[in-house]
């Protein structure tokens, strides 16, 4: 037979199947398992990439390079090499002075790149716009707050340094802003080419100089370039990306990747068991063609090419239709999702396409090989005798269908620990359905039921054990990956509504002084603000640790150098704030007063090297104190909560000077009742998160969307694929229907054995679904989300009712046709 | 009773040696000395016991016998789809029970048709794909051509893009004697091909196996329970306790003895 012949004949074969349930379940769950693999990546690659964008809009880039000195030429090169795009800030307070009037400004010098990522929302005659540039050269734009009380209005003239410079405009909206959480005063935004006319920019000023970077299409430019920059950098300068430059977005961002992936990682699990499920009446069915050719003469090796010829035409085209309905869904989706975001999401990459293809392929050749080997090795005494059994199968043939999930489970999860604990469970899961079932069945038979359409029902089940068995399984895996995948969903969200709550705070004030205090807050509780808690801020240097003093040269690390050049803030506390995790040593207790004890945040006894019962020597205002370190904790920076590195027990500290620091949520609409507080005390200075914490809130939303978005796709693409693996099975059930309906069982009869015989592979399946949901659900919060797992009875019940009503039912709508069918009929289809 | 098919053995023992001398015929299947062991629930039945076969072109033998007195194991040897216990089976020259079971199948692809009782046509397969199938599989290029004519030659010609579930029994059965016929074989397995089909359309059928055997020269042996296709045959072999004993049934005979 010539290779030609052997492909048509393939063909031929192929095509004649067109009308068989086996060949068209096969393909359609290969087409939903590609759809969903494709469709799936497809949405999570753009809102991953649009995600990280929304985090560039705080940092006005997806990466920021800060220094003292203006950048290197070595980073632009590096830059313009792969294609970003690049803009250069500086930063750095100065005076301003209009009149009579002068004012602490923050002055921004952009290029006219500037902003890669958001935009200004600026007032220019009385119209609001929203632009994406900064100001013309000889322009500046001011805030609000300079407008007012310089008393300065779009077309004066301003004298910034020894430049003048007219106002264009005043800014209202700054979304780049975000990024400095604590500069204090108003901003003032002008071209970077002004900047030498200013004369500002002097030996000593200090002078924050940016490069910001953003890439055009794919996160791998901006990372591939942070892995370049990261070993050029010299002491003092920075890079940041969008995670590390904003601690709140990072772990919503970490959250919602990982979210992402782990329902990647669910599309493929499910496409895996639906194409197990189909493949095997697949064979069965065509088991007799394949003994009849090996009677009429063909090798082993021809069967082989013949299958396997059919097996490679059937995934190539499955997976290109579930490529393209994959696009066409992602862009369906995102034209949806996309309305949420400011933005449009990001451009699509080639790279889930790609990978969907090359899953379908893949899928199907390692799922059809064990199937390929019980084929060829077809007994031909098949053809006289049907009774002929099988030859065994063998376990190693199924090796390359569990490498390839895996493979797929890692590069969906990236993550090693996952992937082990994922497979486990599987592996798991497998054992206790066909325990579970070999039990049940063994109970079935022990009980003596009366004859009636219950008892039948319950027989199909020990009859078809192994199928039962393997469609348990099938089930199991299928519902287990869904719950899973809506329990972390939960905890996500759950997780993200806790961190920035509708009334978490939104001012900081500090400076109160001690005389202050109840005057400050019993107006704050006219104003019916929450009584907020008021923490004292003493200012100290460390100076010695263990008696040694501090020698600045014996630390390398930049940031180890500059807390120690500056003040500490210290604090005393009865109590641990609630968002505080103690790690070591022991809180104090009320009798525990005044000891000279301190607990330090983890961060810093990491970056100055400091361990428990350490003793640390402040000076404080002219005098110095000895402290021990009792304990360590960790502490939550994005809660939006007052929180301090060093904390002492009230008492310890009394006898120093202490200003207040609280913080406390304002409604809007309280704006002007602060304002006439902040008048009563001058020296109070109120810092407004409202804006930063707006942004995040946005950004949050949005990942919320995206992860609602994602997961009802899995559902649907997850219910789908149960579906598919239904029919798949359904065939065997043909006969037998036939047979029941030959010897006179009612179609009410047949209904309700058939319901029977679900309702307890549902009700099997979904209790071990649970317990492996439940049990991957806990590692996943608790090692990779860092979220605190909770069982949900709630849940678990309705998954339960779900699976008890959705699985018969939808296996009642499949052979509802076949029950309508008379039995002479039914009789030609076996 | 017991005399009688003795002496019938023997007379038959002796045409088939006057008919091998007097015009040498050959030999295209030879079983010698089978023997066929099956286990059942720990236990060794023997199924066929020294049994001895021999058919040579042209020649059409019919082998009846009791249910379950082995005919099907029979025919399963002869054809190579199962391997005696002990003994030889010599299709064509070849000794098939030496051969590994590809090698078996490229025989069976060149030498051998087969009708089976239940048809076995591929249900997907229309009429011709059906009969074309072990043309393709032998790698004749001319296939579709062959098929063609093999189903014009049944009657059939009219049917080719029928799939066999559009065709009555009887069809279907002509459909896969066309397929056995197709690639010429020297030798046509046939397991009770009038079984399933009743008995006008069975008689159609006999008719068709026998006008195709004098036509193309292609060796019949049946195994069947229908006397009317037995009698047909040049020799009828009664399968009885594992071995082959001559029945004085077929027609020349029944001629002769008129």
């Amino acid at each position: 037979m010539k290779p030609f012949a052997v492909l048509k004949l393939a063909v031929n074969l192929l095509k004649s199947q067109r009308l068989a349930g086996e060949l068209s379940t096969l393909f359609f769950a290969l087409t939903i398992a590609v759809t969903a693999t494709t469709a799936v990546s497809f949405f999570t690659n753009r809102i991953d990439q649009t995600l990280l964008q929304q985090g560039g809009l705080l940092l006005g880039g997806d990466l920021a390079i800060t220094s003292r000195e203006p950048v290197v030429e070595k980073y632009r090169i590096e830059a313009q090499k792969n294609s970003l795009k690049l803009s250069e800030t500086a930063e750095f307070p100065s005076m301003l002075v209009l009149g009579e009037n002068t004012q602490l400004v923050e002055i921004k010098a952009v290029d006219a790149a500037f902003p890669l990522r958001g935009d200004f929302e600026i007032i220019v005659s009385d119209k609001t716009e929203r632009v994406n540039h900064g100001p013309n050269q000889g322009e500046v734009w001011i805030a609000p707050q300079i407008a007012e009380n310089l008393q300065a209005k779009v077309g004066d003239i301003l004298t910034v340094g020894e430049a003048q410079l007219r106002v264009g405009a005043v800014i209202i909206n700054e979304t780049s802003r975000g990024g400095d959480m604590f500069s204090i005063a108003p901003r003032l935004l002008m071209h970077y080419a002004d900047l030498p006319a200013t004369k500002l920019v002097q030996i000593g000023s200090r002078i924050k100089y940016q490069l910001l970077l953003a890439g055009s299409q794919n996160t791998t430019q901006i990372s591939q370039y942070y892995a370049w920059a990261k070993p050029q950098l010299v002491a003092g300068d920075r890079i940041d990306d969008v995670k590390n430059a904003r601690p709140e977005i990072k772990s919503a961002l970490d959250k919602a990747q990982q979210f992402l992936g782990l329902s990647a990682v669910t599309s493929v699990i499910l496409a895996m068991v639906a194409m197990c499920l189909a493949s095997v009446p697949y064979t069965q069915k065509n088991m007799d063609t394949y003994a009849l050719m090996r009677c009429f003469g063909a090798s082993k090796s021809r069967i082989w090419q013949l299958l396997g010829l059919q097996i490679l035409i059937l995934a190539f085209v499955a997976s290109s239709l579930g490529c393209l309905i994959g696009f066409a869904l992602q862009a369906l989706l995102s034209s949806f999702a996309g309305a949420l975001f400011v933005e449009k999401l990001a451009s699509p990459s080639l790279i889930p396409l790609a990978l969907g293809f090359f899953t379908g392929i893949g899928m199907m050749l390692t799922v059809m090989l064990p199937q390929l080997i019980r084929v060829s090795k077809v007994p031909v005494l098949r053809i006289l005798r049907r009774d002929f059994l099988l030859s065994n199968q063998y376990l190693l043939a199924y090796l390359p269908a569990v490498l390839l999930t895996i493979t797929l489970i890692y590069l969906q999860a990236n993550s090693v620990n996952l992937t082990f604990a994922m497979l486990i469970i599987l592996l798991v899961l497998v054992g206790l359905a066909s325990l579970l079932v070999k039990l049940a069945a063994k109970l079935i038979s022990a009980i003596q039921f009366k004859p009636s359409n219950t008892s039948l029902g319950f027989a199909s089940v020990i009859r078809r054990f192994n199928l039962v068995s393997i469609q348990v399984a099938g089930f199991s895996i299928g519902l287990m990956v869904l719950a899973l995948l809506s329990i972390v969903r939960n905890d996500v969200l759950q997780n993200w509504q806790a961190s920035l709550p509708v009334n978490a705070p939104n001012r900081f004030m500090i400076n109160i002084q001690d005389t202050q205090k109840t005057g400050v807050l019993t107006q704050l509780n006219a104003m019916n603000i929450r009584q907020p808690v008021v923490f004292p801020m003493i200012r100290g240097r460390l100076t010695a640790i263990n008696g040694a003093p501090i020698d600045l040269n014996k630390y390398s690390d930049e940031r180890a150098k500059r807390l120690l050049q500056r003040e500490f803030n210290l604090s005393t506390a009865l109590n641990m704030q609630a968002d505080n995790k103690l790690i070591i040593g022991k809180w104090w207790q009320a009798n525990e007063l005044n000891q000279p004890w301190v607990s330090l945040e983890e961060g810093i006894t990491k970056t100055l090297n400091l361990k428990l019962n350490d003793r640390l020597r402040y000076e404080i205002g002219g005098s110095t104190i000895e402290l021990t370190v009792k304990s360590i904790r960790t502490v939550e920076w994005d809660s939006m909560q007052a929180n301090f590195f060093a904390v002492t027990p009230p008492g310890t500290l009394a006898n120093y000077s202490a200003s207040y620091i609280t913080s406390f949520h304002l409604p809007d609409t309280k704006i002007s009742e602060l304002n006439q507080l902040v008048k009563t005390f001058p020296n109070l200075t109120v810092i407004d998160l409202s804006a930063l914490i707006k942004q995040i809130r946005d950004i949050i939303f949005k990942m919320t969307a995206a992860v609602q978005y994602v997961f009802l796709f899995s559902l649907l693409a997850g219910l789908a694929v149960l579906f598919a693996s239904l029919q798949a099975t359904s065939e065997e059930r043909l006969r037998e229907t036939v047979l029941f309906r030959i010897l006179g069982a009612s179609k009410q009869q047949l209904a309700k054995i058939l319901w029977i015989e679900f309702l307890l592979i549902a009700l099997l399946a979904s209790f071990i679904a649970l317990l492996g949901a439940n049990a991957l659900a806990y590692y996943v919060s608790e090692n990779l989300l860092n979220i605190p797992y909770q069982f949900n009875w709630f849940f678990s019940i309705q998954v339960l009712v779900a699976a008890g009503i959705l699985i018969p039912a939808s296996a009642w709508l499949m052979t509802r046709k076949l029950l309508a069918t008379p039995p002479r009929q039914l009789l030609q289809s076996i | 009773m017991l005399a009688n098919t003795h002496h019938a053995s023997l007379q038959s023992t002796l045409k088939q040696s006057l008919s091998v001398t007097d015009q040498p015929q050959q030999v295209v299947l030879l079983a010698e000395n089978i023997c066929k062991d099956i286990n059942s629930n720990g236990e060794t039945l023997r199924i066929l016991s020294q049994l001895n076969l021999h058919c040579t072109a042209h020649e059409t033998i019919a082998i009846v016998g009791a249910s379950g007195s082995g005919k099907s194991t029979l025919l399963s040897l002869l054809a190579g789809l199962d391997m005696p216990t002990s003994g030889k089976i010599v299709v064509e020259n070849q000794d098939i029970t030496l051969l590994n079971e590809d090698a078996r199948a490229k025989l069976r692809g060149e030498k051998m048709g087969f009708v089976f009782q239940s048809f076995l046509l591929l249900p997907t397969l229309n009429a011709l794909d059906n009969v074309m199938l072990p043309l393709q599989l032998a790698g004749n290029l001319d296939a579709k051509n062959i098929a063609i004519d093999a189903l014009n030659k049944v009657g059939l010609r009219h049917r080719l893009t029928h799939l066999p579930k559009q065709l009555s029994g009887g069809e279907q059965q002509r459909v896969a004697i066309a397929r056995a016929f197709a690639p010429k074989p020297a030798l046509l397995f046939a397991d009770e091909p009038t079984g399933n089909l009743d008995a006008l359309t069975g008689q159609n059928v006999i008719e068709l196996l026998f006008e195709l055997n004098t036509n193309t020269g292609t060796a019949l042996v049946l195994v069947t329970h229908d006397e009317k296709l037995a009698v047909r045959c040049q020799r009828v072999l009664k399968l009885v306790n594992g071995s082959l004993i001559a029945s004085p049934q077929t027609k020349v005979e029944l001629e002769a003895a008129q």
